[in-house]
């Protein structure tokens, strides 16, 4: 029931700012930071009562029939890797409340009911334990996006939310066919008609259409994760949207897709994930250092961070892919730390428009003598975005990398270029914004009480990621295991025996050539 | 036993001054910030100072007589699986107590000389929280227990490195040098962290105990041929050479440290001569017996790097005017003597002299190089320019300054019974015991080093008086008194019975001094300062005809053999025209080209189904019943199946 109450809290809280927008700007603000308090503090509760009990797999399961006749539960449930997608949710609703406090004058009820609807559909995505209704939640979190980007965003708004739109929803539709397929696949063999993600587990069905089928989800995930050649639509949206939804749109809705891969894609199908698996990881390279690339040619500041979204969750697919507990435990790190650190920086961008009125770094320059904590404190995200030890993104890419050698060398070594060109547009950001000489005289504030609460509490925890993820990765192991377990039970179907590689990554530890050998054959 | 776990302070002060003036340094005046920052320091001198005493007269040695490594300090930092941890900690051995001496000692010196240095300028408490934050990660590096441990760490360096290049932010050149040191030294990075990886899997452990003991997994695993008919071990010591070639600006990654030298020049005396830049030299130690008993080629490959390095720079060296780049590429040219000595070294006693030599001369390099930095900024600081023709005739103004310029130049250019004599004594010795051509080399880099030096020394203290806009004074105290306190260390350093202290099996030896490589060295030194005496001391056009008679090699000397135009022309032509433009015509043409061909075709057959709808999700519904007939096609195909 508590599962429950996470998502009406949102909801009602979203309606109730609607309505009271009518009469003011602050009441929507308040009731949204109440009802987001409420919901982290409600995890909080869980999560401590939690780690007391010590249960190792689902944490809590609430389910109660929907639509019997058609097998659809109103099923949710939550463990490690949801609660530390929650906790983030909710803090990133946190900061995205606070940072629209000054930016928002226009209809702020209905903004703020766009933001606490779009937080409640990504809840309900990362609680939701029935397919049918996990698609619900999908769908939920897009119309308010298309809202928050037309109506408060930058010039080209318009544009953008349409391509955000069509991108997403064609291929959320496309989730949809293969949701009704493993539906009739499921029920046909077993003769139980159900959308519970724990029954259709293990469905058995001929490779082909479990490949079909997963493309059908990775269609739906590829592209909010998101991977190129499907990537055309953050850019524009990321850009053009208020600050608040881009920090929504970088540090939450890519997300989803990532944890859509986690907890359903490699489940449900872990022959056709195996068989997918070298594609994944090439899209995993290539998004790395293509989003990278295209990074470093942008003159438009929020651009340029948007880029860098793409290169980062190249590292994502790339870890799920190298299918290995250290890659996905990274995986996980990255997910938290690329919202925290991209979340950051778009911040950063929207503070410098407040006072500027221009994102074009040609113009900027020098800024650093003006606003001293504003420049440190960009310096900092910079510095986490190019994966700085001590700061989150550094252990998270480590162990991707770590555990993606296990999988291909060739791959770890052209991801490890992406760290060099993370260095360059990092660089670039700094520089062009807070070093050098002044290109235009401006007479800017540094950061306000507010704006130094938000920076603040986002160094924080980018360095409490980085000194101490430990936390992080325990609560997620189990989730993560879990994911791992059906692959591992499908290789070893394939090869007829358990698959730990020789090393101190895995259980054995080799001695002479055999490590050579075995490094040899995963060269190319 | 001794206790050693107050060692965990000696990183932690410097940790906890850079969050403390970091945050609240502006609450005071920026004097205060200098001060707390060298007190600290000075602590920390101290601390590293009873720890050497206590290692290496109190504690008692290992059974076979050897100096023990120990762990004065280790936590489990993280726990990643069953089998896989990381671990933090402080390492004590003989070469992280010498670096922890040399670390603390020169970074006193440049905090206290830097409160007269930075005086006035803007961002003096920036400078010194910057400060604490690279003595924290440097500190961290040396007492590194694992891999991991030292990688972070090494990064951590990077950045305040960055931090303090980039010192004068408003200044471009600045800004560009501390980016380009940054991202050469992460594109080294990359190979350090392959090398890592490959290291650790296939010997199974991040942990230099292990890693470097008598039954190392290194030794026994990893022998197989891997690629190019190298092993595995020789491929990852290789790739975490390349590692330790970009921070010790070994050639062809060296193009950062000239133009690092827009830094403050304390910050050049501290990084970018006795600390930083020698971490390479420093990893390739710590891993010394993988590379010598399970990748000699390796090794091999850091001799001809270190010797090549060497000879390159000190040519280089002879060309410039910038005296802060003559002595970038100095430096550059002792750390490839270093690195070379390395190189030729084998393992125990008599055989290891080499590693013992590179060691040593780490040790005094450190004195007299930072002395020499130091004496720069001094005399830039009262002349307000860098470039040496711009000088002359200083040594009646600034008298100390002179005394123990002179000093360090005697000690680079080996002159007994000063530091440098010593140590680079035992470089050639060892390199004479291995290859006949390569201590040649390395004798004409010590007869370059001493002409480049003298002709720096007389070019700024002798030669004609230039008119100067203000009599140029002595600088303060806080200034001078490093000043002489090093040049003390120059003078003293090379008297100390360094193989008894440390060498490559950590087992005391004596080492002499041998006539047969002393006299010529002392003989090739002096022959470069008389050159250099000769041709300096008064205005003369001797070295312009020199110059002129070698013609182009003189030229490309001078223009540093053309690297930076290479690396552009391979940035900036080919990556630029072959890869970075055909990207962006695909993402334009191809990626988004298509997408809006889609879309386009949507537009023309939603222009046929308008009249039914009105309203802005035209789009949505197409999508919508193409999908629903998609769904319909494959529905029935999958059921059929």
């Amino acid at each position: 029931m508590i599962l429950l109450f996470l998502i009406l809290i949102l909801l009602a809280g979203g309606a109730l700012a609607w309505i009271t927008g009518k009469w003011s700007d602050l009441l929507p603000r308040v009731i949204s930071l109440v009802a987001l308090s409420l919901d982290l503090i409600l995890l909080i509760a869980i999560y401590n009562g939690q780690s007391a009990a010590g249960n190792n797999s689902w944490w809590i399961d609430y389910r109660v029939d929907w639509i019997p006749t058609f097998g659809i539960s109103l099923h949710l449930a939550i463990d490690g890797l949801s609660m530390l997608l929650l906790a983030l949710t909710m803090f990133i609703g946190l900061v995205s409340v606070l940072i629209s406090w000054k930016e928002i004058h226009e209809k702020t009820g209905f903004f703020h009911f766009n933001i606490l609807w779009i937080l409640s559909g990504i809840s309900g995505v990362f609680l939701s334990m029935d397919l049918f209704l996990f698609y619900f939640f999908w769908e939920l979190m897009l119309v308010p996006m298309y809202f928050l980007i037309s109506i408060w965003g930058h010039e080209n708004r318009i544009y953008a939310s349409y391509k955000f739109f069509i991108y997403t929803q064609a291929s959320g539709l496309l989730m949809f066919l293969s949701i009704i397929a493993l539906y009739f696949i499921h029920g046909r063999s077993t003769g139980i008609y159900t959308f519970d993600y724990i029954q259709l587990l293990g469905t058995t069905m001929a490779p082909t259409v479990a490949f079909i089928l997963m493309s059908g989800f990775l269609a739906a995930f590829l592209v909010k994760l998101p991977v190129v050649p499907f990537h055309n639509w953050l850019p524009d949206a990321h850009t053009e949207a208020p600050t608040a939804g881009s920090v929504i749109l970088a540090g939450l809705l890519l997300k989803t897709g990532a944890y859509g891969l986690i907890r359903f894609v490699l489940p449900l199908f872990p022959e056709a994930s195996v068989t997918f698996a070298p594609a994944g990881m090439i899209l995993g390279v290539i998004g790395i250092l293509y989003g990278a690339k295209l990074a470093f040619a942008q003159t438009d500041l929020k651009r340029l961070v948007a880029y860098t979204s793409v290169s980062h969750m190249g590292f994502v697919i790339l870890g799920v892919y190298a299918f290995n507990e250290i890659a996905m435990q990274g995986v996980v790190v990255q997910m938290i730390a690329h919202a925290l650190s991209t979340g950051a920086l778009f911040i950063l961008v929207g503070q410098l428009y407040e006072r500027i009125h221009t994102r074009d770094m040609d113009r900027m320059g020098g800024l650093w003598k003006q606003v001293p904590v504003m420049g440190a404190t960009g310096i900092i995200f910079a510095m986490a975005s190019l994966g700085l030890p001590g700061l989150g993104n550094f252990i998270a890419e480590f162990l991707i990398l770590a555990g993606t050698f296990q999988a291909s060398i060739l791959m770890t070594c052209l991801a490890c270029a992406g760290l060099v060109a993370a260095t360059i547009y990092s660089l670039r950001i700094v520089q062009k914004v807070f070093l050098g000489k002044e290109k235009t005289t401006w007479n800017i504030s540094d950061l306000s009480v507010r704006e130094k609460i938000i920076s603040a509490s986002l160094v924080i925890t980018l360095v409490y990621l980085g000194m101490l993820p430990q936390q992080v990765i325990d609560t997620a192991k189990p989730s993560v295991l879990k994911s791992l377990n059906s692959i591992e039970q499908t290789r070893s179907q394939n090869t007829g025996k358990p698959t730990g590689e020789a090393s101190i990554w895995c259980d054995e530890i080799n001695t002479d050539g055999a490590s050579a050998k075995y490094l040899k054959c995963k060269l190319w | 036993m001794v206790d050693f776990s107050y060692t965990v302070w000696i990183l932690l002060i410097p940790l906890i001054m850079f969050v403390v003036v970091g945050l609240f340094g502006n609450r005071f005046k920026p004097l205060v910030s200098g001060i707390a920052g060298t007190a600290g320091l000075f602590v920390m001198w101290i601390l590293s100072l009873i720890t050497a005493y206590k290692y290496f007269f109190v504690l008692e040695k290992a059974a076979d007589g050897s100096f023990q490594k120990l762990l004065a300090f280790n936590m489990r930092w993280l726990n990643l699986t069953d089998t896989l941890h990381i671990d933090m900690g402080v390492l004590l051995d003989p070469i992280s107590i010498m670096m922890l001496i040399v670390i603390t000692t020169v970074s006193f010196m440049v905090h206290v000389y830097s409160i007269g240095y930075m005086d006035g300028e803007k961002g003096f408490m920036r400078f010194f929280a910057t400060l604490s934050l690279f003595s924290f990660s440097m500190l961290g590096l040396v007492v590194a227990t694992n891999l991991f441990q030292m990688y972070i760490f090494w990064e951590l360096v990077g950045v305040s490195s960055y931090l303090l290049i980039g010192f004068y932010y408003t200044r471009d050149s600045a800004v560009a040098a501390s980016k380009k040191a940054f991202i050469v030294t992460r594109f080294a990075d990359l190979g350090f962290l392959i090398g890592i990886l490959m290291l650790s899997f296939s010997t199974g452990t991040f942990d230099f105990l292990t890693l470097t003991g008598a039954n190392s997994p290194a030794f026994s695993s990893g022998t197989g041929i891997l690629f190019l008919g190298l092993s595995t071990m020789t491929w990852s010591m290789i790739f975490i050479f390349m590692g330790g070639a970009g921070k010790s600006a070994m050639f062809p990654l060296h193009i950062w440290l000239p133009d690092a030298m827009e830094g403050p020049t304390p910050v050049s005396a501290l990084i970018h001569a006795a600390t930083m830049v020698v971490a390479g030299v420093y990893l390739v130690a710590r891993l010394f017996p993988i590379y010598i008993f399970a990748a000699p080629v390796a090794l091999d490959v850091v001799m001809y790097v270190g010797a090549f390095s060497s000879i390159f720079a000190a040519i280089i060296a002879c060309t410039q005017f910038d005296i802060k780049r003559v002595l970038a590429y100095s430096t550059m040219s002792q750390i490839g003597m270093m690195m070379f000595a390395l190189g030729v070294s084998g393992y125990g006693g008599h055989e290891g002299l080499g590693y013992m030599a590179s060691m040593f001369h780490l040790f005094t390099h450190a004195f007299f190089k930072s002395l020499l930095f130091l004496g720069a900024g001094a005399i830039i600081h009262a002349v307000h320019t860098n470039v040496m023709n711009e000088m002359g005739g200083l040594r009646k103004y600034l008298p100390i300054t002179h005394a123990t310029f002179l000093i360090a130049c005697l000690a680079i250019a080996g002159i007994p019974p000063l530091s440098g004599f010593f140590s680079k004594d035992e470089i050639l010795a060892a390199g004479h015991d291995k290859s006949m051509l390569l201590y040649i080399v390395e004798s004409i880099v010590s007869g370059l080093t001493a002409f480049y030096m003298f002709r720096l020394y007389f070019s700024i203290f002798w030669g004609k008086e230039t008119h100067y806009h203000h009599t140029p004074h002595e600088a303060s105290k806080t200034m001078t008194i490093p000043l002489m306190l090093l040049a003390v260390g120059a003078l003293l350093a090379g008297l100390i019975p360094f193989s008894m202290f440390v060498s490559s099996d950590r087992m005391p030896f004596h080492s002499h001094i041998e006539m047969g490589i002393a006299i010529p060295a002392v003989l090739v030194g002096l022959i470069g300062i008389f050159t250099a005496m000769l041709f300096y001391r008064k205005e003369t056009s001797l070295p312009d005809k020199i110059y002129n008679a070698l013609g182009g090699f003189s030229k490309a000397a001078f223009h540093k053999f053309y690297i930076d135009e290479v690396y552009l022309f391979i940035t900036k032509k080919i990556i630029f025209n072959y890869i970075s433009r055909p990207i962006a015509w695909f993402d334009r043409h191809i990626v988004d080209g298509a997408m809006n061909g889609i879309a386009y075709v949507t537009n023309e057959t939603s222009e046929g189904i308008k009249r039914f709808q009105s309203g802005q999700l035209q789009h949505y519904a197409l999508v919508f019943v193409s999908g629903v007939i998609l769904f319909t096609l494959l529905f029935t195909y999958l059921l059929t199946n």
